[in-house]
């Protein structure tokens, strides 16, 4: 169970219908942080595509930072409310309207029974969150409630939502209407050319000077073969002196965001759902910071990769994390 | 042992590049003290054939310290890993096995490749034990190894689009189970009846990395009665 926090104007209390899905839209899915802890038995982390939206959906509500949510992936999620309670949207460029009238996105809404929420269509960013105050309250498999549909774990019995399916959600009998939002100077920006900084490692000395060259100065490309297991980019061939060795390597772990390139020299970024173990070399892993530039866009973006240090990353995440932590959230009313 | 970087908060340690009982030892030894070590500061790890994947927790420890900690202990544990060799220690799991074509589609095809006969492909499976040397691919996939030279085989050029659960499979010198129906490319011979993931159970899986497993030959009738399914081959 996800659990609540607890905050002294919120009281929450038992678990009801909160929502029920009227269209379950193109990929919609909830998910906590991720589960962790578990590769020792072959699964794999699910959780959210960009962290960040995800994090401000709960944050805005204040609720647990590892609450589930829903992670609708380029849109056409409809649902109905059955309570009067509060939600959050983050993320994704789709529009996004109540009661078929359009509102802000990266800000909280009061909805109330019977309500109809629902998201278009992304034009470029795609991952949309929707978080609920005391998040969705399903049952953790393996410590989290993150769907994986691969492994059939976690959300509603391992699967995508469907149309019809009840979203059990805490009763909220808050009487504080004040809403939130993240100044739009706070919320990230997905367009443009993206540039992913790479800490290089794994087998990145199997790969020549002319070769990591190529690799960190060329344009590449997201190709339409991208999901939450990966994102197969094309580009200039890039090689690695393990491809024409007999017998390959031995499969290895494989970390958040890793590079794997194959023997036709076209590299994938290894993202959520990926196997956890796997014998293609690797020439290193994206910076998790830069994952969400990446799956929030669509086929066609143009992808350009900048080495830093395993230190200067370590450097980056803590000065973010400071930074997100004196964010301050906007008052609305 | 030799340490790189795999990403911002992982560090990925090598033990040696061949498929050897002895160096998967090294890989649980070294696990299982660095587990101890590191405690919650490990968000998490793979423990493969000849490496050990550690992700740590990257607002708490720094690569250095982890470094650190990863060379204090593991200079000692090289010795005790080496004498506790793999077979001495390890309980062996038995797992039944319905070979047969039904069961098997691929029996044939090594059988043409190897010159043996089918009733000699299933005594050589059988006759060796295996060691778990890595889970992954899929939620209780275990890699186990090695097979015989003689029925080696290569993965089928076009993967099966299904592959139904407990499907017995090899690959190059490999061999495994599938837990649950998914693509494959792997040899088929037969099938295992036993659960090799259940959610629902404790433990989730009969193996872990390090055990011994051994395939024992049952007939249909047996398989029936360990509520054997033969599933769809696609």
């Amino acid at each position: 169970m996800s659990t609540s926090s607890n905050n002294e104007h919120t009281k929450v209390n038992s678990v009801t219908s909160g929502f029920t899905v009227i269209q379950p839209g193109i990929l919609t899915l909830l998910q906590d942080a991720g589960r962790f802890g578990k590769h020792n038995i072959g699964l794999t982390n699910g959780g959210p595509l960009d962290k960040l939206s995800f994090d401000w959906a709960n944050r805005l509500l204040d609720n647990d930072p590892n609450a589930c949510v829903i992670e609708a992936s380029i849109g056409g999620l409809a649902l109905e409310s059955q309570i009067n309670t509060q939600i959050a949207i983050t993320g994704g460029d789709a529009e996004f309207t109540i009661n078929q009238k359009p509102v802000a996105s990266w800000q909280t809404h009061s909805v109330k029974v019977g309500d109809k929420i629902a998201f278009g269509f992304a034009k470029n960013a795609t991952r949309h969150y929707l978080a609920v105050k005391g998040g969705f309250q399903v049952e953790a498999m393996f410590g989290s409630c993150a769907t994986v549909v691969r492994e059939k774990l976690g959300g509603l019995n391992g699967s995508a939502l469907k149309a019809g399916d009840a979203l059990p959600c805490l009763v909220n009998t808050n009487q504080n209407t004040a809403q939130y939002k993240v100044s739009v100077s706070d919320q990230p920006n997905y367009s443009g050319d993206i540039t992913l900084r790479v800490v290089l490692g794994y087998q990145q000395n199997t790969f020549s000077h002319v070769d990591k060259a190529r690799f960190l100065n060329s344009n590449f490309v997201i190709s339409d073969k991208c999901d939450r297991m990966g994102f197969r980019l094309t580009g200039p061939e890039i090689k690695s002196e393990l491809h024409t060795k007999s017998g390959g390597m031995l499969s290895e772990g494989i970390c958040y965001g890793a590079i794997q390139v194959p023997a036709d020299g076209q590299p994938i970024v290894l993202l959520n759902d990926r196997q956890t173990i796997g014998g293609y070399p690797k020439i290193g892993s994206v910076f998790s910071l830069d994952i969400p530039k990446l799956t929030q866009r669509l086929p066609g973006a143009n992808i350009y990769f900048e080495a830093i240090t395993i230190d200067e990353a370590q450097r980056q995440l803590h000065l973010a994390h400071y930074r997100y932590q004196k964010t301050q959230i906007l008052s609305i009313k | 042992m030799r340490i790189e970087v795999a990403g911002e908060n992982s560090l990925i340690i090598y033990f040696g590049e061949t498929t050897a009982p002895e160096i998967s030892a090294q890989v649980q030894q070294a696990s299982k003290t660095l587990t101890a070590a590191l405690g919650d500061l490990i968000i998490d790890q793979v423990t493969s054939y000849a490496s050990l994947l550690l992700i740590f927790d990257p607002l708490a420890i720094d690569q250095f310290k982890v470094r650190k900690i990863i060379h204090e202990c593991l200079n000692n544990d090289n010795a005790v890993a080496s004498e506790n060799t793999a077979s001495s220690t390890q309980p062996i799991v038995e797992l039944p096995v319905y070979y047969s074509e039904e069961s098997g589609p691929e029996l044939n095809l090594i059988s043409q490749n190897s010159g043996l006969s089918i009733d000699e492909i299933i005594e050589i499976h059988q006759s060796l034990s295996y060691r778990v040397y890595a889970i992954g691919f899929a939620p209780g996939f275990a890699f186990l190894g090695q097979v015989d030279e003689r029925i080696a085989s290569p993965r089928l050029s076009t993967p099966r689009l299904k592959v139904p659960r407990g499907a017995v499979g090899i690959a190059d010198r490999q061999t495994a189970i599938y837990p649950d129906v998914s693509p494959g490319g792997w040899n088929l011979i037969g099938l295992c009846p036993t659960r090799m993931f259940d959610p629902g159970s404790t433990p989730h899986m009969p193996v872990t990395v390090g055990d011994e497993v051994r395939f024992k030959s049952i007939s249909k009738d047996e398989f029936d009665a360990l509520g054997g399914v033969i599933g769809d081959y696609q």
